[in-house]
């Protein structure tokens, strides 16, 4: 349980029966009056944002949250299903909730499903994934125009800026954080 | 290269600081004022519901220096001012320091229409003597302290802002979500506001308005959002003024809050305080309004967690 004296950006609430991420706070005190926490929190669920307003004495349940080891195995319609490593057990996951990691999901990925209840509501992948071009223009030997970068086309279907001397066909380490190149994958 | 780097980075805004305290000094010791020390730890500071005093070796470290400097109103100094250190337990946030400096001065022969004009004129006294030319730039606009300030009821600014009316607000209990959401933001932008006339409920040391008793002769100064100063005609009836006491510790003790003995020496002199008006101004967010500081931590040599 937590106290409105617990209150800071990156808490993890229940509210409503919602995951909810406390993304800005301020302590308030209107002229000898009661001291009031303003928070915003974002639902880990539907992303909507809400603006509270809480008293002191309030108190909140904490976010029931557990994080585990899956991989992910295939995408069917907008759904995304992963495995659970120990159980074997399945979970899917809506598009909207994968969000920017589809870009860099290839089949088999070890990955850290976010649960809360019995639905799976996020994804965090590796830092670094390694991932195939499977398009991009050749490097022109000769070429001044002094680019120093070109558009690649992923396996996932994603695109991004890699050096020029990045064939297609090659793998490539992306940095899922940023979504950038890394570097190029040695062997 | 200092070790104390956040510290280091501070000295223009401290510099800043100390040159606004003594364009107070001066606008007061011009305007013929006593400037006095009171002490900083007292037996009884005055119980109010919202405020927790920090406890001091069976005393307490004082929320304001309200009590000492009323008798002293009442012993006879007309015109008295102090800037101290207060505490107030537990009040930590963008604008609130639990340990801050507070400018309080009181007037006898005065209200609170009287002290709207003299804090007025302190503040452009100010600002003119830091040489900002009236114009101030206050988190992203521009407030214009030369202008005529505006002056507001609390009653209007509920029905303009709020959404709802005072004594609806009242009755919901949401006076205070309401004043912090949707009236505080909206005032003191432009040019800075008076808002005046709160509740009775809302000014436990305030004299009632004769002609409407249901609000009291209290202000608030805002500007750019931000509450800079509380202000009333002082309540001068010891017997009504214990009443409101008592009512306070029982709402304290009701929700368990730590116990304020009633300040009794102050009771007994009250009689004869000579109508007067008082208004404590929070020097630390003067400062911060002046400097376009995003919080009271840049305009502090030290904030708790600091030390």
């Amino acid at each position: 349980m937590y106290s409105v004296a617990d209150l800071k950006k990156g808490l993890k609430i229940t509210l409503d029966g919602d995951p909810y991420l406390v993304i800005a706070f301020e302590f308030s005190k209107p002229g000898k009056g009661q001291a009031l926490y303003r928070t915003k929190m974002r639902n880990m669920i539907t992303g909507g944002i809400l603006d509270r307003t809480y008293r002191s004495g309030e108190t909140f349940e904490p976010a029931a949250l557990e994080e585990r080891q899956m991989q992910y195995l295939y995408k069917e319609d907008n759904h995304y299903t992963f495995m659970d490593n120990q159980t074997f057990e399945q979970v899917q996951m809506s598009e909207e909730a994968v969000g920017d990691s589809k870009n860099f999901m290839i089949d088999n990925l070890p990955v850290d499903v976010l649960i809360f209840g019995e639905k799976a509501i996020g994804v965090t992948l590796p830092n670094f994934v390694n991932l195939r071009v499977v398009q991009t223009d050749p490097w022109v030997k000769g070429d001044t125009s002094g680019s120093d970068s070109k558009p690649a086309t992923l396996e996932t279907g994603y695109v991004l800026r890699v050096p020029p001397f990045i064939e297609e066909g090659e793998m490539i380490v992306v940095d899922t954080r940023t979504g950038d190149y890394s570097t190029r994958v040695r062997g | 290269m200092t070790v104390n780097w956040g510290l280091a980075r501070r000295r223009e805004a401290l510099g800043a600081r100390a040159r606004i305290i003594q364009e107070i000094r001066r606008f007061f010791i011009e305007g013929g004022y006593l400037e006095v020390e009171t002490p900083l730890r007292i037996p009884a500071p005055a119980p109010e519901s919202h405020i927790d005093p920090v406890p001091a070796d069976g005393w307490f470290l004082q929320t304001s220096p309200e009590i000492c400097m009323k008798r002293m109103l009442a012993a006879g100094y007309g015109r008295l001012f102090q800037i101290c250190h207060c505490w107030r337990a537990g009040e930590r946030g963008r604008m609130h320091v639990p340990e801050f400096t507070m400018l309080e001065w009181y007037r006898a022969g005065t209200d609170y229409a009287g002290l709207m004009d003299e804090c007025e004129r302190l503040v452009r006294s100010v600002v003119e003597g830091m040489g900002f030319g009236g114009k101030l730039a206050f988190r992203g606009g521009t407030i214009d302290s030369a202008a005529p300030w505006e002056r507001t009821t609390v009653r209007d600014a509920f029905v303009k802002h709020g959404g709802m009316t005072m004594e609806e607000a009242l009755e919901r209990d949401v006076f205070d979500e309401v004043m912090v959401e949707r009236i505080e933001p909206r005032l003191g932008n432009g040019r800075p506001t008076f808002i005046h006339d709160y509740p009775a409920c809302r000014g436990a040391l305030a004299r009632l308005k004769p002609d409407d008793p249901t609000v009291a002769e209290r202000f608030e100064l805002y500007i750019g959002g931000v509450e800079l100063a509380n202000a009333f005609s002082e309540l001068t009836d010891p017997v009504e003024q214990r009443t409101r006491f008592e009512s306070e510790a029982a709402f304290r003790a009701f929700r368990g809050q730590i116990t304020i003995p009633l300040p009794e020496n102050f009771l007994a002199e009250l009689a004869e305080m000579p109508p007067s008006a008082g208004i404590a101004l929070g020097v630390d967010r003067l400062v911060m309004v002046l400097l376009d500081a995003a919080s009271i931590d840049e305009v502090v040599a030290f904030t708790p967690e600091e030390l």
